[in-house]
């Protein structure tokens, strides 16, 4: 079973086709204060191993940025929500 | 058909010898652990015992040998990329797969069909004459030719692609050429055991030991092996062999699908390409047309299929070829690309002594298997990155030495 549907947290159910995926949360180590490896590792590094993750997606049409918890090992969302700080 | 086959019918022997033995057990121990029993794979173990003398070599596969991105590429061998790194390195894995029937023994189906790159904005026109000069200064046959000349070679594909994407030229690659995948693994897989490696399927590996910066074994489903010297050629399943050495990379992964037609009679002898529309065909020794697009958009680690990449790729056909509409897809699959963010594979050694990676083939791998191997059994044999590969090793990225290769690996990133 592959993602077709996707939960935006306003619009609601919508094809999956309707949102586009800017990959994993991560925390932006301190610019000034980050080592020059710290910051590569920040740049190129991710965490490439099928797991449950916290991603950004965009909900295109209206422009709605958010949430989903997903398993990159079979493609189910756990739940999506709007960014809080 | 032969007579001499119906002695075999009620026979339960097999005939036909296999391609190489299913050892019972694992040894305690071995020089070299190669993980991962695809073409890449393979062919390090190959050129391991045949050109360094090293037999004592085991071949670890989770599944069935070639059966995950060997067996799941769309099998077309060129080397007109851009930089003058990448077109060295793949030039000369295509002067390998020239031989390399001869090398097994075995018919790969290799065939020199020609590679068109469709351009159809000024921008790719660009790119493509400047291609063309970096090939060319190093030797590649590669040319830019015009819609005319498309035109003549042709004569079935809409040039104006339904009016939107007017084809202006292409970047013609003469020795561009498909093989059959399989038979490559197999054929690596037979040399390799002939002289003397062990090739396990069903073998999956569960973790690996280091002491002191050093690899001093593996851990699989079927018992522990002691070695010194593990090359980890496993595609998109990269990041969880780098986790178990605690090893951070910037390879990801995302689904890469295909899918082919029903046969037909020989209809196109060139492999097709275009980058703008993302898609690209080629017709089989067997008549099926082979064809692909780009990536799947988010990452998964799962080779399922969707009927939105089917949708699209036959519109892309459509829109190229118009009088396809009635041909039938037969079936489509997906295999695990493990991307890289500059195109460029990631090789060699690495900060854990005697861990070797041979990773970060994406979406174009399966062209480079041969050259692979051979640098590869040459890096483990004399612990020294073989010349061919230095700019590919893994420090490129913390030393911001990234290669220029994207917009030439592959289709439409």
């Amino acid at each position: 079973m592959s993602l077709k549907l996707l939960t935006c947290p306003i619009n609601g159910s919508r094809p999956v086709s309707e949102f586009a995926y800017w990959g994993e949360v991560r925390d932006m180590p301190a610019p000034d204060q980050a080592t020059d490896a710290q910051w590569a590792d920040h740049v190129f590094n991710r965490n490439g191993a099928a797991g449950i993750k916290k991603e950004w997606w965009c909900h295109t049409p209206s422009g709605v940025w958010f949430i989903a918890e997903r398993n990159t090992a079979n493609d189910e969302v756990l739940r999506t929500y709007l960014f809080a700080k | 058909m032969p007579f001499g086959l119906l002695r075999f019918a009620l026979r339960s022997a097999h005939p036909e010898p296999r391609m190489f033995r299913t050892p019972a057990r694992l040894k305690p121990g071995y020089d070299v652990v190669i993980i991962g029993g695809g073409g890449h794979g393979l062919a390090a173990a190959y050129y391991l015992a045949r050109e360094h003398g090293i037999t004592d070599v085991c071949v670890l596969e989770k599944g069935y040998l070639g059966g995950g991105n060997t067996g799941r590429n769309t099998a077309i061998i060129r080397s007109n990329y851009l930089t003058p790194e990448g077109v060295a390195f793949y030039d000369q894995s295509v002067k390998l797969w020239q031989d390399l029937a001869s090398d097994f023994d075995l018919n790969l189906f290799y065939a020199t069909r020609g590679h068109f790159t469709l351009a159809h904005t000024d921008a790719s026109m660009r790119t493509m004459r400047w291609r063309a000069e970096v090939n060319k200064h190093l030797g590649v046959d590669s040319e830019v030719v015009d819609a005319a000349a498309l035109r003549e070679a042709l004569p079935m594909m809409d040039l104006t692609c339904g009016g939107h994407a007017p084809v202006l030229g292409a970047l013609y690659h003469k020795p561009g050429a498909i093989a059959r995948h399989d038979a490559v693994a197999w054929g690596y897989g037979r040399g390799a055991d002939r002289r003397g490696v062990e090739i396990h399927q069903n073998t999956e590996v569960t973790g690996i030991r280091v002491k002191n910066g050093r690899v001093t074994g593996v851990r699989t489903t079927r018992g522990d092996i002691a070695t010194g010297k593990i090359l980890c050629a496993v595609a998109g399943s990269t990041p969880r062999i780098t986790d178990m050495v605690g090893m951070r990379t910037p390879i990801y992964v995302h689904p890469l699908q295909a899918m082919v037609s029903e046969p037909l009679k020989p209809w196109l002898d060139p492999i097709i390409v275009s980058a703008s529309l993302h898609a690209y065909v080629s017709q089989s020794a067997r008549g099926e047309l082979v064809m692909g697009a780009s990536l799947d958009p988010y990452e998964l680690h799962s080779s399922r299929s969707t009927l939105d990449f089917a949708e699209g790729l036959a519109a892309q056909m459509l829109d190229l070829f118009p009088s396809l509409s009635h041909v039938k897809v037969n079936r489509q699959w997906a295999g695990m690309a493990d991307m890289t963010p500059d195109f460029a594979p990631i090789m060699g050694r690495t900060a854990v002594d005697g861990f070797y990676l041979d990773a970060g083939w994406g979406t174009w791998g399966f062209k480079a298997t041969p050259v692979c191997g051979k640098t590869m059994a040459h890096t483990v044999a004399v612990v020294r990155n073989h010349p061919l590969i230095e700019a590919f090793g893994l420090g490129r990225f913390a030393n911001y030495r990234l290669t220029g290769e994207k917009g030439a690996a592959s289709v439409g990133h």
